[in-house]
């Protein structure tokens, strides 16, 4: 091979996570099967989701590719710049169907909130190693300032899926940096004791959510419409499935939302109980690889980092297939690498891209 | 040095505990991973293995759809196969009100596509209060080929209005047949309750007709047949993407009447302008032969809901187009209870044939004075000769020699006062008094002097035509009564296999053979020599028959009834019955024409034309001529 060439390759692969990207690709294969399916066997949205993967795949590639000190630095401007666009659109944010999420920047539009699924973990990861050497209490009381604030503007918005992921991400940080059971307990025992303050801010909406979950009938045509057909989709399903591009409740247009927040309904209906535990399995090597990431990081910063988007990445899975198979209310959170979309996709490989960076730049930090 | 050797040392021993520490929290994120996948996997093995059955069903309902074919419903014919009721195909422009937002906006915009007449609006205005607002129901029918291509190319413009093939119940014939075939309607709220209590709702799917009245009514489960089944998939929004079964619907049966449509045709044409009724039944079985009540009116007004201004017109008309005289009109039956009367006379032995009386022309019973027709009387009159010339006087004598219960028993075994039981729905009792009648319905006791009354076919006495019809026709059969019926059999169209209503006789009436004969014998003489001579001269069959003249408004005692005096709808009803051939009778009817005078004149004629048409096939000359008075 000619030196050129090999070198080319080492540039290339050298930050590269073979396991991750593997298990990735083999996730991102099985939403373009399902993807396939759901498109009623077209090739459009199917070449134009590879169209996203390709583009997801490079951003992967150039943050495996900065190693994580370079990060560290971008930590406070991303938070800051996020909040400010947060503030932004409380002020001027233009409604979409509702919803104050969307903000003018120029020619584009922009959500702020997805910059900030990966601008808390990294600030929180940030703060913390900083203080690493002694962490107080205070700091952590901090550090939730810094998760509540974004969290509740994004709430606000109102977009309870994202604010919840986020809250989820920061409160990996907390927990991974070492916040005392005691306080985690005592934590607990307040946010049951606000569920009912909670349930009076909430709004109309969010709450008819919550009853559905809890009787989807009471509401067939309406809010309860979604939860119905896609569990019906996933039970009717079986062990075995239906079969790929068999699934009568996806080929007869009853399954809403299916090429995006509803896929796995598409899948589970094609492919089964045993379908399913592959691609749990599939999602498992993931999340398993990002902890073994996790666990040999260098640095506090790295494995906070690290950790953060592990669990977060779990938590958008699990919300999602609990979404569809009628345990979690529906909020509007994709499945990872399977839902048909862009944004998700880029920010979910940028993740993964910061992952491999941490695990690729170990050698580097330690010596 | 050796300080900062153990502080090196600290922070080393620092550094392992908060890899310790955070390799404790990164198992506890692993575990809780696991967990959480391990709830998803028994949920998804809660939905997709044990609760498979239960979503398996669900997701099939939801796919597919079970779509009702409307099975065709039957014809109804005449004997000779002429059709009275049957099915054309047409396009309708149907509207469904719950699709659409603005339902007068969108009729205003369809009217400039396809023409929409008032008279359409105000139907579809009816249909939509009866109905429920997700059916689809017709705004127009009928729509010409041209009109079908316009809808199409502006279709998209119209959300909820379509085009669809259907097939329409039409009456050819119709005011003809409108009190015997009836009509169809769409299904009412209180016809779906009985369906549902009867078990038959499944297959009155998609069915949005039913028989209302008349044969359409009474023979709905042989006319309406099976509804098929298709099995559609159909997509979320309910529209059909493929077939997956079907169950082809069966046919009704069509009905093959008795009646015959041309003398239906005759006997509605001689009525002319006047009101009536006339009921023709073969006395060998008791099928009806024509059945006729003037006015009729036009059974397709009715089929898809008739429209809020004919139906007022129809309801107030002083004709009352929409009475069935034949089968609810009741009347005295004045002299046409003469003969009957004779019969009871010679049954209970208060009578001997040629017991004469001397007639002076009025009978004086209680104070009061009965007055008969003719002025100064018939002279001796014996039974024969009472019948013949309807003298009154031989029968206000007979009255209270029988009595007012002997009469009321007697007449009650020729169906007086009960309901024949045809095949037809909405037919009255009639009243046939008695003592026990009156006490029931006046809560008093009978007067001798009533009887007087009633034994010349007046007083308390009203009958439909259909019973004075069984009447003589049960006479003229010898006592051998049959149920009057218009279906003569019922034909499976898929296996050609016809069940014939049998004719089913109700009762031999006991009566002595030559007492029948001797009445037999004077209504004979009524058409040689008697009331009925001048509307039966030069027949060439011999025919029976009996005129009768029913008061409407009764007269004050002493009062002359003056024809010209009367307004027209206060003057009296003619009747006729009669059978004929005399010696074995093909055709016995009655008729009864409202408001016309003496039956002599106004309805013997119309008896003799009937027999004309139906033994010897001659036409009537049309118009129908007006016999001169007889006397």
């Amino acid at each position: 091979m000619h030196p050129s060439i090999r070198r080319l390759g080492r540039f290339l692969t050298a930050h590269v996570d073979g396991l991750l990207l593997g298990a990735l690709t083999l996730l991102a294969l099985t939403g373009l099967i399902a993807l396939y399916s759901a498109s009623n066997a077209s090739f459009g949205r199917v070449s134009s989701q590879m169209g996203n993967l390709l583009v997801a795949f490079a951003v992967m590639w150039v943050f495996a590719n900065i190693p994580p000190h370079y990060l560290a630095r971008l930590a406070v401007p991303a938070y800051l710049t996020g909040l400010l666009l947060l503030v932004g659109v409380a002020l001027f944010g233009e409604v979409v169907n509702g919803a104050r999420r969307w903000l003018h920047i120029g020619v584009t539009r922009i959500q702020p909130s997805e910059l900030m699924r990966i601008a808390v973990p990294l600030m929180l990861a940030w703060y913390f190693d900083r203080y690493e050497s002694a962490l107080r209490l205070r700091n952590f009381v901090f550090g939730a300032l810094l998760l509540i604030v974004p969290v509740g503007l994004i709430a606000r918005q109102p977009d309870l899926g994202t604010s919840v992921l986020i809250l989820a991400s920061g409160g990996y940080v907390l927990f991974l940096a070492g916040l005392s059971w005691r306080v985690i307990a005592g934590m607990a025992v307040a946010a049951g004791a606000s569920l009912p303050l909670l349930w009076s801010v909430m709004h109309d909406y969010q709450r008819q959510r919550i009853l559905t979950l809890i009787d989807p009938t009471q509401d067939p045509l309406g809010t309860g419409y979604h939860t119905i057909q896609s569990t019906i989709a996933v039970g009717s399903g079986g062990l075995l499935g239906k079969g790929w591009l068999n699934g009568t409740q996806t080929h007869l247009d009853f399954i809403p939302e299916r090429t995006t927040d509803f896929i796995f309904a598409v899948f589970s209906e094609e492919f089964g109980l045993v379908g399913n535990a592959v691609l749990l399995f599939l999602f498992l090597l993931v999340i398993a690889r990002g902890m073994v990431i996790t666990a040999n990081a260098a640095t506090l910063f790295t494995r906070l980092l690290a950790g953060a988007i592990t669990l977060t990445f779990f938590t958008y899975a699990f919300v999602n297939m609990g979404m569809v198979s009628g345990i979690l209310p529906v909020v509007g959170v994709p499945l990872p690498l399977i839902s048909y979309g862009g944004t998700s996709l880029v920010t979910i490989c940028l993740s993964f891209g910061i992952l491999m960076s941490i695990q690729t730049h170990r050698k580097l930090v330690q010596t | 040095m050796s300080e900062l050797r153990i502080n090196q040392g600290m922070e080393i021993r620092n550094a392992q505990a908060e890899i310790q520490q955070f390799r404790l929290r990164i198992a506890i994120g692993g575990a809780f991973t696991l967990i959480m996948f391990g709830l998803l996997f028994v949920r998804f093995f809660y939905l997709q293995i044990i609760q498979h059955e239960h979503y398996h069903t669900l997701a099939e309902a939801n796919r597919i759809s079970i779509v009702p074919i409307v099975p065709n419903r039957g014809i109804i014919v005449d004997r000779n196969g002429v059709v009275l009721a049957h099915n054309y195909s047409a396009y309708t422009l149907e509207v469904t009100p719950s699709k659409i937002a603005d339902l007068d906006a969108a009729i205003e915009e369809l009217s400039t596509i396809v023409e929409i007449t008032p008279r359409d609006r105000r139907r579809f205005k009816k249909l939509l209060e009866e109905s429920k607002r997700f059916e689809s129901m017709p705004i127009r029918t009928r729509l010409s080929d041209e009109e079908i291509a316009r809808f199409a190319a502006n279709r998209y413009r119209f959300p909820g209005v379509e085009v669809k093939a259907r097939l329409f119940r039409q009456y050819p014939q119709a005011e003809l047949f409108s009190h015997v075939v009836g009509h169809i309607g769409r299904v009412n709220q209180k016809e779906l309750d009985q369906l549902e209590k009867d078990d038959k709702l499944s297959n009155y799917r998609g069915t949005d007709y039913i028989g209302k009245t008349g044969l359409e009514q009474s023979y709905e489960e042989y006319l309406h047949g099976t509804t098929g089944v298709e099995e559609v998939e159909v997509d979320s929004g309910g529209r059909a993407v493929r077939a997956l079964s079907r169950t082809a619907p069966v046919s009704g049966a069509n009905l093959v009447l008795k009646l015959d449509a041309k003398l239906q045709e005759m006997v509605y044409r001689s009525f002319g302008e006047r009101r009536g009724a006339l009921v023709a039944i073969e006395p060998e079985s008791g099928g009806v032969l024509a059945f006729v009540s003037k006015p009729g009116f036009d059974p397709n007004l009715f089929v898809d809901g008739i429209d809020p201004q004919n139906w007022s017109e129809l309801n107030n008309s002083p004709d009352r187009p929409m009475v069935n005289r034949a089968l609810a009109g009741t009347y005295p039956p004045g002299s046409t209870f003469k003969p009957y009367m004779a019969l009871a006379a010679l049954t209970y032995g208060k009578r001997r044939p040629e017991q004469a009386i001397s007639d002076p022309g009025f009978f004086n019973f209680g104070g009061h004075t009965f007055r008969d027709d003719k002025v100064g009387g018939h002279g001796s009159v014996d039974m024969y000769k009472s019948i013949v010339v309807s003298c009154d006087t031989y029968y206000y004598m007979l009255a209270n020699d029988l009595g007012i219960d002997n009469i009321s028993r007697f007449m009650s075994q020729f169906g007086f006062g009960s309901r024949t039981g045809v095949d037809i729905p909405g037919e009255s009792a009639g009243i046939l008094p008695s003592q026990e009648w009156k006490m029931k319905r006046f809560k008093q006791k009978w007067y001798a002097g009533e009887t007087v009354s009633v034994a010349i076919g007046q007083g308390y006495n009203a009958y439909t035509p259909l019973q004075l019809a069984t009447a003589i026709s049960t006479l003229a059969s010898d006592g051998l009564m049959f149920r009057p019926h218009f279906v003569n059999y019922v034909e499976d169209i898929r296996t050609r296999e016809k069940s014939y209503v049998e004719p089913k006789p109700l009762r031999q009436i006991d009566l002595k053979p030559e007492h029948i004969e001797f009445v037999k014998n004077a209504l004979v003489g009524v058409n040689k020599e008697g009331t009925g001579w001048r509307a039966f001269a030069k027949a060439p069959y011999t025919s029976a028959g009996k005129t009768g003249t029913a008061q409407v408004v009764g007269l004050k005692a002493g009062e002359k009834y003056v024809e010209s005096r009367v307004a027209e709808r206060h003057r009296d009803h003619a009747l006729f019955i009669a059978y004929a051939p005399a010696d074995k009778p093909k055709i016995a009817l009655a008729v009864v024409v409202e408001n016309s005078g003496f039956g002599a004149a106004a309805a013997a004629p119309i008896a003799r034309q009937v027999f004309d048409f139906y033994l010897l096939g001659k036409e009537p000359p049309r118009p129908a001529e007006e016999e001169p008075d007889a006397p």
